[in-house]
């Protein structure tokens, strides 16, 4: 169905991973946000892994938007 | 008590909901016809329809209550997985696929049309279409609730703007919208909670050091409240899978014993729901092609697969830190009504007026219980007692009695109401086990990871929700309207019904969800009353897609005898107080959960023998040639020798099965 579901995950996430770090690294200096999570400052860390994952779909959406489209399967229908 | 976000947290919410609305819109163009809408065309890759079929079971209420079940019966709970999901979900891909996919039936009821008459049809669309409406009532007045309580929000708006939210993404883009949300759903359920539990385990010391605890806890699970004085369990009750449920049902805390597991969880109740609930059988026929629909429950099996480690071990490393006394952590007590706040300040205040500090806690107890629970007209006292930690309210009452804690006018008077509030409901040794996961998400969570985590879970309500409406639109246009109401009219006709029932199904289930909130009976009843329909399908499917002689009149008569079997069988047993409605008690279950599972059993059994003896007496209705494509029998055999093992569903299957065994296996 016409549009790439990898395109709006990979987006939505990179967003939101790079919210996450850019809060991290402003709040890196406040060791009070961060007892509730053991210490970890867990914004800068989870947001990087959100950034990675996002990063890699809108990668593979890319890829795939440059291919043909794939020939239709042969029990379609 | 309630949680403030900060603004990271609202613009994560505000993104996500951003991005489902703008999804719907995209889609909007490719919705031409009705079977766009409402079967998405039979487009979608399997990876998308395979998230999307784990993504529609995984709902909220899902995530809650495992995460309460992993607390209440500990790492046993994963059965719900490992035998009540994965062998069905490879039995559907091996065995059931080729019938619903081949067939072009457009969903599950039109499939039993297909294979016996129209009765059966009737009987299971007119059952499902009420059920989804309900279940999706169910979920947004738990989501509204939750809101309410935890963000202060009022509960009226947040429920019809999250309905509105799922109303125009469904609406602009049908079935594909809901799967496309579904897998952005599935996304952020794993992304927003894993860091919880990463850190949750973190904090109690490690996998080793959390079983260490419970291995404390199931000795006496009475310390902490967990069961009632005197009860006590192998050391491994909590932490090992199978040897407390081998050992008999008073051996776990589940109070199952092996039979009604493997029989009536396993076999009757999984198979049940994951091969004939047309909730997630319809993502499967989605699908762009055989092969991807047979690959969908496959896909989604590695997922649920792994699940427990998201949902379940919360509610375990809750326990465990609930049992370490320096890490200030308690399962939390049900949330206080305000009435029963008011009745709480007012009576503490009361209590020094009390002839002894014992008659005093006793009226204290009872008003608040009276308040938070209602009162039985009949006797005047509160419908059920809550439990307090006695010495700890003696000490509350000392501290705050003489304290202005019934006003809230000046800050100084506020901040010693909240004081009060917190000091009060730790007294209460009542757990509300379906808040475990947010009290986790609330421990750990910094802002910003925060708003991720209550995104996640917000997701999980609305495309619940979601799911259940195109499941509902589309068995209402295709099984009911247009087979019933209005045949032969043209697409564009049913393409406008499925979109007029998309609005009527949101607008019924915030009605059913007002229901929920004010007869929470009634509610418990009609859950009731789906079992009853849902425990012996399973048995007419069995006969219907691998016995050609099966007829319609035995597919009908067995399901209804099947269906009056469980109503039957609830109605004679009891256990906690619940069932025994026909008078007599002819036998009592430790738990509901085996109570259940029994019930399932027999109504299969039922309807099975009905069925066969039945269909053996009628002659058949529909000739060889009609069951083409319908009965396993009578339809050829997929060729699929000259693809790659790794696109094989009989090879497939094979490996997730024996993953699942090896996973039994580590945690047995």
């Amino acid at each position: 169905m016409g549009l790439d579901i990898r395109w709006p995950i990979g987006l939505l996430f990179s967003l939101v991973g790079a919210m996450l770090v850019i809060l991290g690294l402003v709040t890196s200096s406040d060791p009070e946000v961060y007892r509730c999570s053991l210490g970890i400052n867990i914004n800068l860390r989870w947001g990087l892994v959100l950034l990675v994952f996002g990063a890699a779909m809108l990668a593979m959406a890319w890829r795939a938007s440059r291919q043909p489209a794939e020939p239709l399967s042969s029990d379609k229908k | 008590m309630h949680i403030s976000l900060g603004v990271i947290d609202y613009a994560v919410l505000l993104i996500y909901v951003a991005f489902v609305v703008g999804i719907g819109f995209a889609l909007r163009r490719y919705m031409r016809s009705s079977s766009d809408f409402l079967t998405s065309g039979r487009s979608i890759p399997a990876w998308v329809t395979g998230l999307a079929f784990i993504s529609a079971n995984l709902g909220a209420l899902e995530l809650v209550g495992m995460a309460a079940s992993g607390a209440k019966y500990g790492i046993a709970t994963s059965h719900f997985y490992w035998v009540g999901a994965i062998p069905a979900m490879v039995f559907l891909a091996v065995f059931m696929m080729p019938f619903y996919y081949g067939s072009k039936a457009r969903s599950v009821p039109e499939y039993l049309k297909m294979r016996f008459d129209e009765r059966v049809r009737a009987l299971n669309s007119i059952a499902f279409a009420v059920m989804t409406v309900f279940a999706s009532g169910i979920s947004m007045n738990a989501l509204a609730k939750l809101l309410n309580q935890l963000l202060g929000w009022n509960y009226h708006l947040a429920l019809w703007i999250c309905s509105a939210v799922v109303l125009v993404y469904v609406l602009k883009g049908g079935l594909t919208s809901a799967i496309y949300t579904e897998v952005l759903q599935f996304f952020m359920i794993v992304l927003g909670f894993a860091p919880v539990v990463y850190l949750g385990l973190k904090d109690v010391g490690g996998w080793d050091a959390m079983n260490n605890a419970l291995h404390g806890v199931a000795q006496n699970p009475a310390a902490l409240h967990l069961k009632p004085p005197g009860t006590t369990y192998g050391p491994d009750a909590w932490s090992s899978a199978w040897k407390p449920l081998l050992a008999g049902s008073s051996h776990n805390p589940m109070g199952v014993d092996v039979f009604a597991m493997v029989f009536g969880l396993g076999f009757v109740l999984s198979f049940g729901y994951w091969c004939t609930n047309f909730l997630v059988v319809q993502r499967a026929m989605a699908a762009k092609d055989m092969g991807a629909a047979r690959r969908t429950p496959l896909i989604a099996a590695v997922p649920k697969m792994l699940f427990p480690a998201l949902v379940i071990v919360p509610g375990m490393i809750a326990v465990a830190l609930t049992s370490i006394p320096n890490k200030n952590y308690r399962i939390p007590p049900p949330p206080l009504e305000a009435k029963a706040i008011t009745a709480a300040a007012a009576a503490v205040k009361a209590a020094p007026e009390a002839a002894n500090s014992q008659v005093a806690l006793a009226d204290i107890i009872e008003q608040v219980s009276a308040a938070q629970n209602g009162v039985n007209p009949q006797t005047g006292k509160p419908k059920k007692l809550m439990n307090f930690d006695e010495a700890k309210l003696a000490q509350v009452v000392k501290a705050f009695a003489s304290k202005p804690i019934d006003l809230n006018q000046t800050k100084e008077e506020k901040a010693c109401e909240e004081q009060f509030l917190a000091a009060f409901t730790n007294t209460i040794t009542d757990y509300d086990y379906d808040g475990v996961i947010l009290s986790l998400v609330r421990k750990y969570c910094p802002t910003g990871l925060l708003g991720l985590a209550l995104t996640a879970l917000l997701a999980s309500f609305m495309s619940g929700m979601a799911g259940n409406v195109t499941a509902f639109n589309t068995v209402w246009t295709y099984d009911l309207y247009q087979a019933y109401m209005a045949p032969n009219k043209s697409d564009q006709h049913y393409f406008w019904m499925g979109q007029a029932a998309t609005v009527v199904g949101i607008i019924t289930s915030i009605a059913c969800a007002y229901f929920a909130r004010m007869y929470n009976n009634a509610m418990d009843i009609i859950q009731l009353v789906f079992a009853f329909v849902n425990a012996p399908l399973f048995a007419t499917f069995l006969l219907g897609m691998f016995w050609k002689r099966c007829t319609g009149t035995g597919a009908f008569l067995g399901l209804s005898g099947g269906i009056g079997t469980s109503a039957l069988f609830h109605g004679l047993t009891m256990a906690e107080g619940k069932g025994g409605w026909l008078g007599a008690n002819l036998q009592s279950f430790p738990s509901t959960m085996a109570q259940n599972f029994w019930m399932a059993s027999f109504a299969f059994i039922v309807c099975f023998v009905l069925t066969l003896g039945i269909s053996l007496a009628t002659r058949r209705s529909k000739t060889d040639e009609e069951l083409k494509g319908l009965v396993y029998s009578l339809t050829p055999k997929i060729k699929d020798h000259e693809q790659a093992w790794y696109l094989r569903p009989a090879v497939l299957g094979t490996i997730l099965l024996a993953c699942c065994v090896i996973l039994n296996y580590i945690f047995w």
